[in-house]
Order: C-alpha cells, then sequence, then structure tokens
C-alpha cells in the first residue's frame, strides 16, 4: 500500500486516490495538430525509477494532484497540486510558515 | 514416545480441566494448552498424514513452523483444514481430526503412496504433463485431466466445508510511532524504550501470552512480569493472539487478530478475526527466531521433534514429551534443555555432532561427543536412532540407541521474512550458521534473535537500541550471536549412495534426493528449484526446510550458501482466512449498492428491482398476472397512448457554475455551447481525448453562468472527475466551479402526449408550461402545488412529448403523489427500465451499450453534431485516419426479415455468405417494439444501413438460439421526422 501526503488533506492510504497518468505531459492548445496530440496520448515512457504521475483524492478532497514516486521502491519523493496556482500558493505559504 | 503430563509446573491451569475430541474420541486438557500440548499429553503420537507419501507425522515443533500436527478444526461450516495444532489454543468443545487419511491416520491406506515413491518425485507433474506439447491442447490436457483426479485425491492438505461461512470479519485501522513485532525479551524491551520515551506503540503477539522466549524458563517468571507491567504502566497498546502477516509500503504493517478462536461459543455479535491495517511511523521486528531440523533418513517419523518443542512442552505446559529421549545438536542451545528434561525424570543421551569444545555436561544427562543422527528407527513412532560419525567428507555408522523420542538442534533461523517482503535481502553469516536480515532503507529495525542474537541478557540490550534507532537515535548495534563455542553447520547426513527418505520440506514430502534430482536435471537457481521442487511452498512458507535445501543445493552446485542466494519471502506469514481480508465486504454488502429518492416509494407501487451498475432501479411495474415482457411492452405502449412516469434519478448531475463556464462546455462538448440562451437545454456529445465518444448528456443553461449538466448514469463518476481534471491541470486559468450534485435532485421523466396535462394539474397556480412558454428544448424553474420548488426540462429520450422534471431529493415522494395520481386519471403508468429501453430502441437512441469505448460520433451517426468552427476535446486525434474509415462499424436498426422471429442482444451481425469469425458487427440492444408491432434491435454493421440497404445480414448466435436473417436499417425506428416530441 503506497500512502499519499495530501497537500490538503496529509497522509493518507493510496485507496483513497485515483490514479490518473503520466505527469509530465503538457498537453498542446486544443487547436493543435493531430500529430502533437498523438504524441501526447499516446507516447508514454516506461521508467524505472523517479516518475511524475497525476492522481486524484477522489475520496478526499478532489483535488488532482502531481506525484513524483519512484517505480522501483514507491517512494514518494514530492506532492504538490497539479493546479499551477495553487501550488504556487501553497508553496507561498509554506515559505511564510517557516 | 511415551509423553505424559508432569504432576506440577508449566502454566497451565490444572484446576480447569477441558474437554476435547480428537478423531472422535474424548480426551481432556487444561485451560492453557494447545491442541498439540493436550494430545502430546494424552499419548497420540500420530496425528496427521504427508502430502504425497501419506507417512504418519507427529508434533515436529512448538510454534507457527509445524510442520507435521496439522489437522480439521471445527465441525460443519465452520470445519478448517490445514490448523496447526500447535498454534490451536485448546477451549471445551474443540473438535479435531486428522486430515488427507482414510480411514484414520493411524490406518490409512493411502500409505500404498509411499510404495509408489518414483512417480511423486520432484517435477512428475512437469514431466508428465507439460512434456507432452502442446500442453493447453494436446495429449497433456487429456492426460491431465485422467490424472488430476486420482492424484488430488492421493495428495490433499484436508477439505473445507463447502458451506457459506457462518462467522462474520472485521476490518480495522490503526496508526503508531512505533510497532513492535514479537514480545520476547526484545520485543519488551523495545516496546519499553519507546513507550516510556512518550512513543505512541502497539505490540503484537501471535502468542495468546506475552513473553516469547520466558514464557518457556519458570526461573524468568517474575522478570516477565515485570517487564509486561512496565510496557503496560507505559501506555503501549498490547495486541495478543494477533500476528503481523506482512509488511508494505510507507510503513503499513497487516496484522491478523484471532478473536474468538480460542473461545467455545463466542458471542454472535463478536467478529471471528480482524484484519488490521496499521500505519506505523517506525517498526522494529522482535520475531525471533526457529530453530531448524537436521535431513537424516526418516527424519518425519512421529517422535522427532526440535529441541525447542521440548523445551515448551515440558516447561510451559507441564508435558514430558519422552521418557527416554536423544538429543542430537550442532550447537550450544540444546544443553540446557538437556539437564531440564533429565530434571524432569527422563533419561536423556545428548549427542553433539561436534570435534571440539562443547559445553559442560549438565547433570544426570549422558553426553557423547562427534555423532549425528544417521536414521531415525520405528514406524508410527521412533524407538530408536542410528548414529553416523564423520568419516572424511562424508559419514559411516557408528551404533544404534533407543529412544521413545528424538530431538534436533540444527541451527536456528532467525525470522526474517517480514522485512524480506520489503525487499531487504537476508545475507548468510558464515560463523552463526544462518540468514540475518537485510538492510533496508525503511525505519525497520531488527531486535533479538532475528537479528541473530542469541543471548537474554543481550536480546534485551538489542531490543532497546532497535527502539532508538526507531526514534531516529544513533546507537550502537548489539552484535549477533552469543553462543560460547561455535556451530558446527550440519545440514543432511546420509551414507554415500543411499536413497533413503530424508526429508527437507516436510509438508510438501521434498526429500533430499528431489533437491539433488533437479540440479541433476539443470536448474541451477533458488527460484527454479523451489518451483520444480515445490520445496518451501507449503503453507509454512519453508520455515524449517528452506536453509537445508538451499545448502544442499549449494552443495550440489559446488558453491557456497551465499552464492545460491536465497528466495524473497511474500506476505503472509502466516496463511491468513480470506474472509479475513473480505472483512465485512460480503453477499448484500459485497460492492456498494445505490438507491434513487424514490426508491420505497417505487416499491410501494409494484416496481420489480434490478442492479444497473451500483444502482438498484425499477425494471417494470407489474400489474396482476403480468410477467417481466407483458408488463414492459404495456408500459412502452402506454406511453406512446397516453403517459408513463420513470424514475431517472440516477442519471449524473453536475452543478457547472462560473464566469467561463460557457467557454468551459464549448471546449468539452462538440457542439456550439457558447451561445445557448438562459432558459435552454441543448443535447451535447463529449469526446476522449482520443476522439472517441465518452459521454452524452443534455445540458441546461439556468443563469448567465449557472448550467446544470446530465450524463449518462453510468459515467456520472468518470464525467466528473474528467471536468475536474481539466480545470484544474489544462486549464487552470478558466474561473469554473463544477459540484455534483446527483444526490440532491430527484428526477423522474414524464413522457407521453399527456404528458403537459398531467404535469399542469400538479403546478401552483400561475404556473405555466403551455408550448409557447416551454418550447421543446425549454427549460424553466417552477413550483409545484405543494410549494415544491424544482427545475423542468422540456427533453425527450422516448421519442414522446416529454419533460424531465427535478426536485429536491427529500420531496421526492410529495412530488410523486402529485404526479401519479394525474397520470392514473388518464390511464398512464409508471414504467421501469425495460420499457425505457423499448423507447430509446425504437428512436435509435443510444445509451452505454453503444458508448462502449470504441465509438466515435460518426460511428453514432451524430457526425453532424462535430462543430467544424471550434476546436474541443478529440478534435484533433478524431481526425485520424482509421477513426474516419469510410466502412467503420456505424449504428444501425435492426428487423427480423420474417417479423414474427425474434433474436438476441449480443449476436453477431455477418454477410450470409460469411458466417464466421467476428463478423461485420454486433448487435448491441433488443426489444420487442410495440409500437412497429415485432422485435427489433440496435447495434454496429460495417458501413452503416447504406452499405445493406438491398442485403439481407444474418443475426448470428451460435451459442444460443442459432441464426436469424435480419434487414439492415436506418436506427431511427420510430416516428424518424421526431413529429411527436415537437407537439
Ligand atoms: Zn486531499
Amino acid at each position: 500500500m503506497i500512502r499519499i501526503p495530501c497537500p490538503f488533506c496529509g497522509m493518507r492510504d493510496h485507496s483513497e486516490f485515483t490514479y490518473g497518468g503520466d505527469g509530465s505531459i503538457e498537453y498542446p492548445p486544443l487547436d493543435a495538430s493531430k500529430e502533437e496530440w498523438h504524441d501526447a496520448v499516446f507516447l508514454r515512457d516506461n521508467i524505472c525509477g523517479v516518475q511524475f504521475e497525476t492522481w486524484q483524492h477522489t475520496h478526499g478532497c478532489r483535488m488532482w494532484l502531481v506525484v513524483e514516486r519512484d517505480t522501483m521502491t514507491h517512494e514518494i519523493l514530492s506532492v504538490r497540486p497539479a493546479h499551477p496556482g495553487l501550488a504556487s500558493a501553497l508553496a507561498n505559504e509554506q515559505e511564510a510558515d517557516q | 514416545m511415551t509423553a505424559r503430563r508432569l504432576d506440577k509446573g508449566g502454566r497451565i491451569d490444572r484446576s480447569t480441566p477441558v474437554n476435547f475430541t480428537w478423531d472422535g474420541k474424548a480426551l481432556t486438557g487444561y485451560a492453557g494448552d494447545t491442541l498439540a500440548s493436550a494430545l502430546l499429553a494424552n499419548g497420540e503420537r500420530v496425528l496427521g498424514r504427508s502430502f504425497k507419501y501419506h507417512r504418519p507425522r507427529g508434533i515436529m515443533s512448538a510454534g507457527v513452523e509445524e510442520s507435521g500436527a496439522i489437522v480439521t478444526v471445527g465441525e460443519g461450516a465452520r470445519r478448517e483444514p490445514n490448523v496447526k495444532a500447535t498454534m490451536q489454543e485448546l477451549y471445551d468443545g474443540l473438535s479435531a481430526e486428522g486430515q488427507n487419511a482414510w480411514p484414520n491416520v493411524r490406518f490409512d491406506l493411502g500409505a500404498v503412496n509411499g510404495l509408489f515413491g518414483r512417480f511423486f518425485a520432484a517435477g512428475f507433474y512437469y514431466k508428465t504433463f507439460m512434456g507432452l506439447p502442446p500442453f493447453e491442447w494436446g495429449h497433456g490436457t487429456r492426460l491431465w485431466m485422467l490424472y488430476e483426479k486420482l492424484i488430488r485425491k492421493a495428495a490433499g492438505m484436508g477439505t473445507a466445508s463447502r458451506e457459506p461461512d457462518p462467522d462474520c470479519y472485521d476490518h480495522a485501522h490503526a496508526f503508531c510511532d512505533v510497532l513492535v513485532v514479537g514480545s520476547g525479551p526484545a520485543g519488551l524491551s523495545a516496546a519499553l524504550t519507546a513507550a516510556e520515551a512518550g512513543r505512541d506503540v502497539i505490540l503484537v503477539e501471535q502468542d495468546f501470552e506475552l513473553g516469547g522466549d520466558l514464557l518457556t524458563d519458570p526461573a524468568a517468571e517474575q522478570q516477565r512480569l515485570d517487564l509486561v507491567r512496565a510496557v503496560e504502566a507505559a501506555g503501549a497498546r498490547i495486541m495478543t493472539r494477533t500476528t503481523a502477516f506482512g509488511l508494505y509500503d510507507n510503513g503499513a504493517a497487516g496484522l491478523l487478530e484471532r478473536v474468538t478462536d480460542h473461545i467455545a461459543s463466542p458471542d454472535e455479535g463478536i467478529p471471528r478475526q480482524r484484519f488490521w491495517t496499521v500505519r506505523a511511523g517506525a517498526t522494529v521486528l522482535a520475531s525471533g527466531a526457529l530453530e531448524r531440523p537436521v535431513t537424516f533418513e526418516n527424519n518425519d517419523r512421529p517422535g522427532v521433534m526440535t529441541a525447542e518443542a521440548a523445551r515448551v512442552y515440558l516447561n510451559r505446559f507441564g508435558v514430558l514429551p519422552g521418557q527416554r529421549i536423544a538429543i542430537a545438536t550442532n550447537n550450544d542451545g540444546a544443553y540446557g534443555i538437556a539437564g531440564e528434561l533429565a530434571s524432569a525424570g527422563a533419561e536423556v543421551l545428548l549427542a553433539d555432532m561436534r570435534n571440539g569444545d562443547v559445553p559442560e555436561t549438565p547433570s544426570g544427562v549422558t553426553q557423547k561427543s562427534g555423532v549425528a543422527p544417521l536414521r531415525a528407527i520405528g514406524r508410527s513412532g521412533v524407538e530408536g536412532v542410528e548414529f553416523a560419525s564423520r568419516s572424511g567428507d562424508s559419514w559411516k555408522p557408528a551404533g544404534k540407541e533407543p529412544c521413545d523420542l528424538l530431538l534436533v538442534s540444527g541451527g536456528w533461523s532467525p525470522v526474517v521474512n517480514l522485512s524480506s517482503h520489503r525487499g531487504a535481502k537476508p545475507f548468510w553469516n558464515e560463523s552463526l550458521a544462518c540468514f540475518l536480515p537485510g538492510e533496508t532503507s525503511e525505519p525497520i529495525f531488527h531486535a533479538g534473535s532475528a537479528a541473530g542474537v542469541w543471548r537474554r541478557e543481550d536480546c534485551l540490550a538489542s531490543g532497546a537500541a532497535a527502539a532508538r534507532k526507531a526514534m531516529g537515535e544513533e546507537v550502537e548495534e548489539v552484535a549477533p550471536g552469543g553462543w560460547k563455542n561455535a556451530i558446527q553447520p550440519v545440514y543432511e547426513v546420509r551414507l554415500p549412495d543411499s536413497h533413503a527418505k530424508a526429508f527437507v520440506d516436510y509438508q510438501h514430502d521434498v526429500t533430499g534426493d528431489d533437491v539433488r534430482l533437479a540440479h541433476q536435471e539443470g536448474f541451477v537457481s533458488v527460484e527454479h528449484l523451489k518451483r520444480y521442487t515445490t520445496l518451501g511452498m507449503a503453507t509454512d512458507q519453508g520455515k524449517m526446510g528452506n536453509v537445508i535445501g538451499l545448502a544442499l543445493m549449494a552443495d550440489a552446485l559446488g558453491k557456497d550458501i551465499p552464492d545460491v542466494g536465497t528466495t524473497r519471502f511474500r506476505p503472509p506469514y502466516t496463511p491468513v482466512a480470506i474472509g479475513a481480508l473480505a472483512g465485512r465486504s460480503v453477499a448484500g454488502h459485497f460492492k456498494a449498492l445505490r438507491r434513487t429518492p424514490l426508491h420505497d416509494w417505487n416499491l410501494r407501487h409494484g416496481a420489480t428491482m434490478t442492479d444497473a451498475g451500483v444502482w438498484h432501479r425499477p425494471w417494470y411495474y407489474a400489474r396482476e398476472g403480468e410477467g417481466i415482457e407483458e408488463a414492459y411492452i404495456r408500459e412502452a405502449a402506454t406511453v406512446r397512448k397516453t403517459v408513463g412516469i420513470c424514475d431517472v434519478s440516477s442519471l449524473g448531475k453536475i452543478a457547472v457554475q462560473g464566469p467561463d463556464a460557457s467557454e468551459f462546455l464549448n471546449r468539452v462538448y462538440t457542439n456550439a455551447f457558447a451561445k445557448l440562451p438562459v432558459g435552454k437545454a441543448r443535447y451535447g456529445i463529449m469526446l476522449r481525448d482520443d476522439g472517441i465518444v465518452m459521454d452524452d448528456g443534455t445540458t441546461w443553461r439556468l443563469g448567465e453562468e449557472d448550467y446544470l449538466t446530465t450524463t449518462t448514469t453510468a459515467h456520472a463518476g468518470k464525467v466528473m472527475v474528467w471536468f475536474e481534471e481539466l480545470l484544474q491541470s489544462r486549464w487552470p486559468d478558466l474561473k469554473v466551479h463544477v459540484t455534483s450534485v446527483s444526490d440532491h435532485w430527484a428526477g423522474v421523466s414524464i413522457a407521453g402526449p399527456k404528458a403537459r396535462e398531467v404535469i399542469a394539474a400538479c403546478l401552483a397556480a400561475d404556473e405555466d408550461i403551455s408550448n409557447d412558454v416551454l418550447p421543446f428544448m425549454g427549460v424553466a424553474r417552477i413550483t409545484l402545488k405543494n410549494g415544491i420548488e424544482g427545475l423542468i426540462a422540456r427533453i425527450s429520450f422516448s421519442g414522446e412529448l416529454a419533460y424531465e422534471l427535478y426536485v429536491p431529493a427529500g420531496q421526492a415522494d410529495a412530488m410523486m403523489n402529485l404526479l401519479w395520481p394525474a397520470a392514473e386519471a388518464v390511464d398512464g403508468c409508471l414504467y421501469g427500465l425495460e420499457a425505457l429501453g423499448t423507447l430509446r430502441i425504437e428512436k435509435g437512441h443510444v445509451t452505454g451499450a453503444e458508448l462502449d469505448g470504441r465509438v466515435t460520433i460518426d460511428d453514432v451517426g451524430l457526425g453532424k453534431m462535430a462543430s467544424a468552427k471550434k476546436s474541443f476535446v478529440g478534435s484533433a486525434l478524431r481526425q485520424r485516419s482509421e477513426l474516419l474509415r469510410e466502412n467503420r462499424p456505424q449504428l444501425v436498426g435492426i428487423f427480423p426479415v420474417d417479423r414474427s422471429q425474434r433474436f438476441k442482444g449480443g449476436s453477431l451481425l455477418c454477410d450470409p455468405d460469411a458466417v464466421t469469425g467476428f463478423g461485420e458487427g454486433w448487435i448491441t440492444a433488443v426489444t420487442h417494439s410495440p409500437a412497429l408491432g415485432h422485435w427489433i434491435g440496435i447495434g454496429y454493421i460495417s458501413g452503416g444501413a447504406a452499405a445493406w440497404k438491398d442485403k439481407t445480414a444474418v443475426a448470428a448466435d451460435p451459442v444460443r438460439s442459432g441464426n436469424v436473417d435480419v434487414e439492415i436499417v436506418s436506427p431511427h425506428m420510430f416516428d424518424p421526422e421526431g413529429v411527436r416530441m415537437h407537439g
């Protein structure tokens, strides 16, 4: 069982979350070419080691998160909100706390 | 073996006798006994028959590693096979029996297998069945089918009850700073150190008493009591009868608590077992060590057991397990018990396999050095032992001695299983001749004999040190070891060229010869050895035999043990009942079940329910004398004739609100949403990134920045998750908020020519839903007669004049109590899922069965809904050439050529000249159409209706009803112009 530290709810069992997909993908704009969309949707690395992935805290705060996880050890190195505005707001808040 | 209960000593309560039965025989033990100690005290020696050869087996140990006394406990539905008698607490009325034998364990006809032993050698299954290619479909399978029954009968592990489990099981959760596994000196010391430092500690013990090794030392009782009291006083949470069976990621541990397995008639409200998930900040493994045997001829005879077992039976249970006892050891550990057995009145011969320095011989004990057990004499019980002495690299006979109990100590194996679950690879320690726990970067620390620390005072220090490490302190390790004289490894004793039965893994009847045979046949990896011989794959997971197996393999390979390596242990450490893993998720609670707000109202009005995904929905409302077919056909016909009311509360409903709500919906849906006026609804289709249809539904614009989006019942959750992902990660600049309001509204569809009339009769005085005020696709907030405020939309799934009316879930009954009398007054009906299906199939409307994650918007015939003027999710990849192919399967309607015939959903659509393979398409749904008067269906076929205009197809259903000639038509089979719903 993996445990994920949700930035909003704290450390929770992974059964509260739903796996999304590759967190490193930058999806192109809707009017981009089908070739660009093909690469974004279908091409994936099969990483043995640290990768970014998206998870949603479905049975918690419903937030989409970007999780940095080692696929060999299941170690979680970092978690941040997928929403960039929320991520930077949270980072600022943490900085202020310190 | 002439075991007997002593008059005093041990931890049992002689004032509380406990009656139990063994193979139907009434016996008596005492409170505090295990089934094994009570059987031993009653002189029972043969307790089981072995897996393959049906050899008589008795008690071999006193713990979880037991491989001989494996019995069936309980009767009827509670009959449980493969229970280790050493771990089963005795209770009044316990009934146990031997297994894997007929007619009983003392006289077993299956023992003739022993004569055909060569058929059961390592790899027998593989050679016989896998060796006949192709295994899947050829020879091998047929042979296997033939032999399987025979083999299963001959080689078995007891039989479980076939009745449903009458007990209940719980799941429970806990958190702690430090989890301590094991309550021997090291575990108690660790728990005490951490708890006194203010840490939240959980101490887990699989036994029913705390103390581990201290329980078998009468002189240490005061020390044990002091430690336990101190741990309790320091506030540690203590769980006995609880096994930590597995360690998982991030400090999670799986525990099995046996709540009532020791109680004669437990309270029915109490679960039999609890499966705990504990999340610990750090874990201290004080899981102890297990004594291992030595492989020699007949080392499985009843009366051969570990030296430690004798110590437990004597000191804890007051049973002297033999009168004339031979002890064979290669280490210092067995000297103590030798003296204790002699003091208890036994005649003891201590044979030390070592030459050289050995401890002082305890008083009353005869000692011999340099001899090892070569063979146990006797059949259903040990009558003597033949010794061997070293002769170069091998052994030679060295005389016989009579005995009724043969104790063996081949060394100790620390229980490294739990950290191995986490990938910590155990490493071989040459001087201690055992695997020590491996390194891990996780906060898992070993203490006591689990870390190879043998002496009690060192174990106490080791426990304290492990606790300090668990608290993040830097401390010095307590060095493993502690015996005065070195162990001299002996794994197998045999004469050159002897092929006598000498066991490595008792439970799976794996012999030393099997290991050598595997090597001879080319198996060099331990993982392969394990699978080929099945060594270590029985319910004890090789607790007794693994190390010996590795040593023999290393010897055959001419390698050292560390070079051969070891297999990784997997959870569970000891078997876990499936019932405990299932917990309360059984029967009606196996999966979540959702009820609509109208559930009770529907039942009161004659609904027969069906499961649709997670929902429980009305299927049909049968009237007197009706079955399902009569009911749904009447309901569908009534809708087209007068009016029908259907509970559609299960549809997904999402509030989409905010200044950018229009822009958001415009990107999500394939068709234009930007200019949808307030007070209007629009049907929309959304695609996935890859251009395939995700879901469809209507969206109602309630205000400038306020929309209500409905989804199909099946995809409600998925669409919500998708909206959240888009807004949070792809389009964070959009100011939109989405809220699932599926549960907030009760919804009904009122459909049929009299729908407006029925609703109008239920509205508050000043409300108006005339065609001018509420035209087709109009939406309005509305107040009913009794003051209930709701939403109404004029949308139609049935093709009739129809409305969806939503009111707050709590007002569902009140709404129906207005609507239903009004509908009854015009001969209307309630209709269920089956009639809903009929009406939508007649209209060719798609639902989950058609939107199966493989179809494009063009496939379902709605290509004109894909806007060419804007980009939307999926607009790029729907242009892939495969998705634009002309002859893709497309949505069609299906009629039987002979209108009196019927066909079935799931049939394949084929060209009449090629009724084979996957055909040209498939049928997704069928119904009898009351409007058309015959059976119809919808489905997909290559090229769509246009390609099959003048051609008959065959609905092929090879496994059920056979083939029916069908006509391929437009999916809009009834009222294709939509005259009725605009009325
Ligand atoms: Zn959360």
